[in-house]
């Protein structure tokens, strides 16, 4: 607590050495702190949002240990067994007696690992893409907030060209032409790449505006006139001393579009124009689970689509939470 | 007033011309459109004289104007995938998406103003209570799990509603095969009805729940009350009546999300609407269908956005002191 990075003075590199030295005290320390926060407090008084960050740590673990947890790997032929086709979840194959957890698919594919191997794509792409999209929409709205003129009334003009249009619709459309640039062949191995630029490209606008409006404040402030005055260049000024006073609000919005992207992935799955169906996400077994719906086996999509849910839930629910915490005018 | 028309007019036109000219170039210089129009035998000559006929030597402004000159006319060129011209395809199926997405609002506008008087009324009732967290659940499901799990319920386990296509339709006109006037065209309305239509019934039900518990603070109400005003002239004449200015903005503004979120409502209940060919159009790179979509939504979303704000301007006078102010 007492030791916060603001008091160091110019004699910091012998004390910065010692921290390195004396390392557990280090870790220690930040623990400490963390401890006492607000924002550790804040997360301490709320079991909902306890139980959703759980949740989604839970989700993470089984998609980061997916291979290693999973039964089988359900996309090797070889390891499926077609005797073993619907069997219902919680219960044995009445021909061959082999237990499921949560059933299986027509082909014998077991549900369980299906999902797991489905998490893993569906996490993949929506936290590279929010990735992308933070750091896309981070350069543009600083740019455009920090240099003005005519390449922020450009950057904001598309911007604002965009927001007309639902981001799933933008999505389709870049996924579409992304699509078409790709020769026949590469389509298929392409598609995740071509599904993150996609949902990227169709929530930049999200940090690109409020970072914009955070650099428009803070480029008058004091510290920053004090910068330029030392004879510091712009992009300096603008990535080491405007961009970490600006962050605070990109954290909210990228936990936020994390539920998004996810969501945004599942649907174009669904639609048939995200995940090819060798590397299924989670959006594109409820799709196939769709087919079975009809004939009585609604484990095959049920389980997938519960997933999906407890999800994109937790995640947004993460994000409202840290929202009211960040956010010092709502408490 | 007529500077601030002006100005809106033109910024819709900027866009629709930004819209036109990614339309174009997805059109133009996406994929080869004399190898997808021709054959593989189709000789040097062929191509050629493809070249001329669709003038794809001429310089590129020329084409564009060319472009956008056929599309206000409705001709969109050739779809690469079904062989037909694209205004062909999309006016046949253009009537079922607007008939899905008429419904949906309708249904989103008078359940969302229902559920919101009455959430409103009724602030810390138990019914009122479990509509606010099913909403709120409701928002938080992706729109095609909502779809899946009413057929699931209506169409696999009850039976009730058929679970995909139209149903019976009834030729209005050459082009307009409507499902409004046959039983079973109606029972195929439903559920894509509905799972069109419930997120934008909550955002109505919320809005208009907000705007009540405000209005019923202001002292009209409580001078309507103290006159001895029956309860239902005080909610539906005085305070309803005061929330619907942005009622209806909103409800102006979702309408093209309505049509735009149609595409995966109509890819899961089957609906042979736009949005199906839209979808199918980007699974097979059909590129001449993509790009006239995107002009079609594109004019939906430009031209909803001029109405609105030009009501808005129309009804609410605050904006007409200020338009002078920041004129051109």
């Amino acid at each position: 607590m007492t030791d916060h990075d603001g008091t160091r003075t110019r004699n910091g590199d012998a004390t910065g050495a010692e921290a390195l030295v004396a390392e557990p005290n280090w870790l220690k320390d930040k623990a400490v702190r963390f401890l006492d926060s607000d924002v550790y407090f804040s997360f301490k008084r709320s079991p909902v949002t306890i139980v959703a960050f759980s949740l989604v740590m839970l989700l993470v673990l089984g998609a980061l240990l997916g291979p290693l947890i999973a039964p089988q790997n359900p996309h090797d032929p070889a390891q499926l067994n077609l005797m073993d086709g619907f069997t219902p979840p919680f219960s044995a194959n009445q021909f061959t007696g082999s237990f499921y957890l949560l059933g299986t698919d027509d082909q014998g594919r077991d549900i369980f690992s299906a999902i797991l191997y489905g998490l893993r794509i569906s996490l993949f792409v929506g936290v590279v893409s929010v990735l992308f999209a933070g750091v896309l929409g981070v350069t543009l709205g600083l740019v455009s907030g920090y240099f003005g003129g005519w390449i922020d009334t450009l950057i904001m003009r598309i911007a604002d060209i965009q927001l007309t249009f639902p981001s799933i619709l933008i999505a389709m459309l870049i996924f579409g032409i992304a699509r078409g640039l790709v020769p026949v062949e590469m389509r298929n191995d392409a598609a995740l790449y071509i599904l993150i630029l996609s949902i990227g490209l169709s929530e930049w606008v999200q940090f690109a505006r409020t970072v914009r409006g955070a650099t428009l404040v803070e480029r008058e402030k004091e510290y920053v006139q004090a910068a330029r005055l030392i004879g510091l260049g712009r992009i300096p000024i603008m990535v080491r001393h405007v961009l970490p006073n600006v962050m605070g609000p990109v954290l909210v919005i990228g936990t936020i579009g994390l539920a998004l992207a996810i969501i945004a992935e599942a649907t174009l799955s669904f639609l048939g124009v995200g995940a090819p169906p060798t590397t299924p996400s989670l959006g594109t077994l409820i799709r196939v689970g769709q087919d079975f719906l009809f004939s009585g086996e609604w484990w095959i999509i049920l389980f997938p689509s519960l997933t999906l849910l407890v999800l994109a839930l937790s995640v947004n629910l993460l994000g409202d939470w840290l929202r009211d915490v960040l956010n010092p005018k709502l408490r | 007033m007529l500077a601030f028309i002006i100005r809106r007019v033109g910024q819709a036109v900027a866009v629709l011309f930004t819209v036109g000219l990614v339309a174009f170039c997805i059109f133009r210089f996406m994929g080869d459109p004399v190898e997808n129009l021709l054959g593989q035998e189709a000789t040097q000559a062929d191509r050629e004289a493809l070249i001329e006929r669709l003038g794809l030597d001429d310089p590129i402004p020329v084409q564009y104007v060319r472009f956008v000159g056929n599309a206000l006319q409705g001709e969109f060129g050739i779809s690469y995938r079904l062989g037909r011209p694209v205004s062909e395809l999309i006016a046949e199926r253009l009537p079922a998406t607007l008939e899905l997405a008429m419904v949906s609002a309708l249904f989103a506008l008078v359940f969302g103003v229902l559920f919101g008087v009455y959430t409103g009324i009724r602030r810390d009732g138990v019914l009122a209570n479990i509509v606010m967290s099913v909403s709120l659940v409701g928002v938080s499901l992706p729109t095609f799990l909502i779809g899946i799990l009413l057929i699931w319920i209506f169409a696999v386990e009850l039976g009730w509603l058929p679970s995909f296509g139209r149903g019976d339709t009834v030729a209005i006109t050459e082009n307009w095969d409507s499902v409004l006037l046959t039983a079973s065209g109606l029972k195929s309305l439903i559920l894509p009805g509905i799972t069109l239509g419930l997120y934008q019934m909550t955002l109505i039900m919320r809005l208009v729940r907000s705007e009540m518990l405000e209005v019923l603070r202001t002292d009209y109400i409580r001078f309507a009350r103290a006159r001895g005003l029956r309860r239902q002239a005080i909610y539906f004449g005085h305070a309803l009546k005061n929330t619907l200015v942005p009622v209806i903005t909103v409800t102006g503004l979702q309408l093209g999300s309505i049509i735009a979120f149609a595409i995966i409502t109509e890819t899961v209940f089957q609906w042979p609407g736009v949005g199906l060919l839209f979808v199918n159009a980007i699974f097979f790179v059909d590129i001449p269908v993509m790009a006239a979509y995107l002009l079609l939504v594109g004019t939906v979303f430009v031209t909803i956005n001029l109405i609105v704000d030009l009501l808005y301007f129309a009804i609410d006078p605050r904006l007409r002191f200020d338009a002078p102010g920041k004129g051109a």
